[in-house]
């Protein structure tokens, strides 16, 4: 199959499954219990005030005439209103994706190099010093959870030893980047560890390969031959790796914003859900769902570009 | 956590327990504890001057600044700080004026007039009667779901009316002698006439409106025009942290000066280290059983009684409060105004108690306890009680119901569950859960002759014979009635040490709480 054919039919099979995402969402917030207006009438359950507050969220019409009124707004990229507050989905959805995208970008831009160093060097060293530590810290450190690291991090590097600030409370992510440090290191730390093992298993596995035999034998250097030939070929499954940590990271890494105060998707959609806030449950579904294919589309292509071979036969 | 003083609960609230976090809280907490205690200096004598930075639990991107439609307690002490009620809550939950400067009543109680006080909007307006009369009808309109609409509306607006720029005469639809109760309602905020708008809101309150970010950050600045002396901070920036421990983590990183809504495990690891000041307002949070009395077995009065005798109150109050509170006596409002403090304290007697189901001839009971994880304690709470139950022969089966419905779900089903409430008169306790009509009657509490009891205390004059009925009401209360009120919390609420003028009485949303007009930075 050529590669342009390859992307538009996945792409179309992403289109698909964005609609599945939504449909499912929809008849998921449906089935919980209570409704925006239980959840806003709350403690102070008084009929009269909940059939008002249902008749002005629209919540009496049928849930397909709600669905279908919601596509067919989406198809305008008109996600509908907030049910609790005044603002508009997708502005709603636009405050708080700053603040996510650029944890994930900063975290990307420093896990890639990361990894692949630490990976290539471990491969380099298989079963010597070097080698050994990378193996059981990564493996170390990829055991212990991100919130637990996280409220690691703050007591001994924010509150005791006070060199960064603790949670980035009212503080403008951009104008003070010294709030980044901490939640960027916790993001940082597990991914690296699970793409450093994949680059060195694949280093390690393209480096006994006839092919950097052969490349050897022919007298390149070694430099050349592990930038140019190995790592290519050991990268691929890493970069699939990538694309699943893209969307976990894009997915609001709900407690790294809870802890340290991030007002970013996984806010918002805790948020959302717990205000049976459909009309942003839905937007976030679609953005969350149409980031995922992207990302994976991307990431196939990629793979299949750096080792054609290995992701034809996979198929 | 209680937005208002007749909430139980609001579900989207309580973020406290998000995500499990709070063991991780007491986690943090515990390694910050070992930084060692230092002297603190003191906020010392008062002095003008500063940004106090002050991290309140938020509800996100959906916050508003309308003071009508607060709800979080972030957007009660926003409204606050920018607004005023004609009237407040004291820490004894008596009316106290604000905007009005004082109130008249006719003999009847049913025309109120209100005399306001020479205040200002921020934009140099006089505060007017036809504001007020503007405020309550906004509040009142019939697509309303204005939180302060049940309490307003025993007013007739068409028959008020505005006797000059400074007089209102309400005209009310039934005598009510705690009328002021009603002006000191949540959410019963006078804004200017016309203000439909609240993106740039303008109030009488003592700061002025800077800049609001929703869920994320408010700044307002001193209105040196205060009414009442302004404040001595230069500027309030209200902060939002959903999380504890992210709080207390801004606080211990010296990024806010106060930190509301902690929990008894921090304030306990924290109040000895000196690094913070650890305030505990009392009478905040009254914790309950609530018993329906129309339905098997606890419409026999025996089972009631002999569940007032099972309980011990102390224990709970060590175990579920932390021992930050401290125990009731199957009452509601210990220590308000009106309550009846002359009655025993009642204590644990499981004798007494398996005399009395022997007496309803209801042995070894087996009963369904609802509970729910809507607010911290509630599911504790159960659990301690079904083992407390347990040494009377009573099984109690806790069931963990849905904390997005709790409160709609417990009002309609059940014989037995797990209750709690923020703080507000005694008079609204009764009115709204305990009178026949009450719209959340979640004992189903439903005598006439109690509701005759009430409405004579409302329409009486003398105070003396008004107390006299409230101790009537909760005699019958505490002997035959359906809630087991068996404690009461404190709010915990902490600030850096050089924060003064904390009010360290006033229990939490009554008129002395979160008053930052009050509180300086030494």
């Amino acid at each position: 199959m050529s590669l342009p054919r390859y992307v538009l039919r996945r792409a179309l099979l992403g289109a698909v499954q964005v609609l599945v995402v939504v449909v499912v969402v929809f008849a998921l917030v449906e089935a919980l219990p209570g409704d925006a207006a239980v959840t806003i009438a709350g403690d102070n359950p008084d009929p009269a005030v909940i059939a008002t507050l249902r008749a002005q969220l629209g919540l009496d019409e049928p849930a397909w005439l709600r669905l279908w009124d919601w596509v067919v707004g989406a198809l305008h990229f008109d996600f509908g209103r907030s049910l609790i507050g005044p603002s508009a989905v997708s502005d709603v959805i636009a405050s708080t994706f700053g603040p996510t995208l650029l944890l994930a970008g900063l975290t990307l831009a420093l896990v890639i190099p990361l990894s692949v160093a630490l990976g290539v060097l471990a491969a380099n060293r298989e079963g010597r010093t070097a080698d050994r530590v990378i193996t059981t810290s990564t493996l170390g450190l990829y055991s212990v959870p991100e919130f637990a690291m996280g409220i690691v991090l703050v007591t001994v590097f924010a509150v005791q030893l006070r060199w960064f600030p603790p949670t980035a409370v009212g503080a403008d992510l951009l104008s003070r980047p010294a709030v980044l440090v901490l939640p960027v290191v916790v993001l940082l730390l597990r991914p690296i560890c699970s793409l450093s093992r994949l680059v060195r298993a694949g280093m390690i596995e393209a480096l006994r390969s006839g092919y950097v035999r052969q490349a050897r034998r022919a007298g390149l250097s070694s430099v050349r031959v592990q930038l140019a030939h190995a790592l290519p070929n050991a990268i691929a499954p890493a970069v699939q790796q990538l694309a699943r940590t893209t969307d976990w990271l894009i997915g609001g890494v709900i407690v790294i914003e809870a802890i340290f105060v991030v007002p970013g998707l996984g806010t918002t959609l805790v948020e959302a859900v717990s205000a049976r806030d459909l009309p942003v449950i839905q937007g976030l579904a679609v953005v969350l769902a149409t980031t995922t294919v992207l990302v994976n589309l991307a990431a196939d292509v990629v793979a299949r570009i750096l080792a054609p071979a290995a992701s034809e036969a996979a198929r | 956590m209680p937005s208002d003083p007749y909430a139980a609960d609001r579900p989207r609230l309580h973020r406290r327990g998000f995500l499990g976090l709070t063991a991780a809280a007491a986690a943090s907490a515990a390694l910050a504890g070992c930084a060692g205690a230092g002297s603190a200096p003191g906020p010392g004598a008062a002095r003008p001057g500063g940004r106090l930075r002050a991290a309140f639990p938020g509800g996100g991107a959906d916050e508003v600044l309308d003071p009508h439609a607060t709800d979080l307690y972030s957007e009660i002490a926003r409204a606050k700080a920018l607004f005023e009620k004609l009237a407040d809550y004291g820490s004894d939950m008596s009316p106290q004026p604000r905007l009005a400067e004082r109130w008249e009543s006719s003999a009847d109680l049913l025309t109120w007039r209100i005399t306001l006080r020479q205040a200002n909007f921020h934009d140099g307006r006089p505060v007017r009667a036809a504001d007020v009369l503007y405020s309550y009808e906004r509040i009142l309109r019939p697509d309303s779901t204005r939180r302060a609409k049940a309490s307003l509306s025993v007013i007739d607006l068409a028959g008020s009316r505005a006797v000059d720029d400074r007089t209102v005469e309400f005209r009310l639809k039934r005598p009510y002698a705690e009328f002021p109760n009603a002006l000191s309602t949540l959410g019963a905020y006078i804004v200017p006439e016309g203000a439909e708008n609240f993106d740039r809101p303008v109030g009488s309150g003592p700061f002025r409106f800077a800049s609001f970010e929703p869920g994320r950050s408010f700044l307002a600045t001193r209105n040196p025009d205060y009414w009442e002396g302004a404040p001595y901070l230069d500027e309030l920036e209200i902060l939002v942290g959903n999380d504890e421990a992210a709080r207390v983590n801004a606080l211990l990183g010296g990024q806010v000066e106060y930190a509301h809504d902690l929990t008894a495990t921090t304030a306990r690891s924290h109040e000895s280290t000196g690094q913070v000041a650890i305030h505990r307002l009392p009478k905040s949070n009254f914790h309950a059983l609530a018993m329906k009395v129309d339905r098997p077995p606890f419409d026999r009065l025996e089972v009631r009684q002999a569940f007032f005798h099972l309980i011990d109150r102390e224990e709970l109050v060590r175990s579920v409060l932390q021992g930050s509170g401290e125990v009731a006596n199957d009452l509601f409002g210990k220590g308000y105004q009106y309550y009846a403090d002359a009655l025993p304290q009642r204590h644990q007697d499981i004798d007494r108690a398996r005399a009395l189901f022997r007496q309803a001839g209801v042995e070894n009971l087996t009963l369904d306890l609802d509970t729910s994880d809507v607010s911290p304690g509630l599911r504790e709470a159960a659990l301690a009680i079904a083992d407390q139950a347990k040494k009377a022969g009573v099984t109690l089966n806790v069931k963990l119901g849905n904390k997005d419905t709790y409160w709609s779900d417990i009002s309609k089903q059940g014989v037995i569950a797990s209750y709690r409430s923020g703080a507000m008169p005694i008079e609204s306790h009764i009115s709204q859960r305990l009178l026949s009509t009450s719209t959340t009657n979640n004992t189903k509490w439903q005598r006439p002759e109690f509701d005759a009891l009430y409405h004579q205390a409302q329409s009486t004059t003398d105070e003396a014979r008004r107390a006299q009925l409230y101790l009537d009401m909760q005699r019958q209360l505490h002997d035959e009635g359906g809630f087991v009120w068996w404690g009461v919390s404190d709010w915990i609420v902490a600030t850096a040490t050089n924060v003064g003028g904390v009010d360290d009485r006033a229990p939490a949303n009554t008129l002395d709480w979160a008053r930052f007009d009050k509180v300086w930075l030494g």
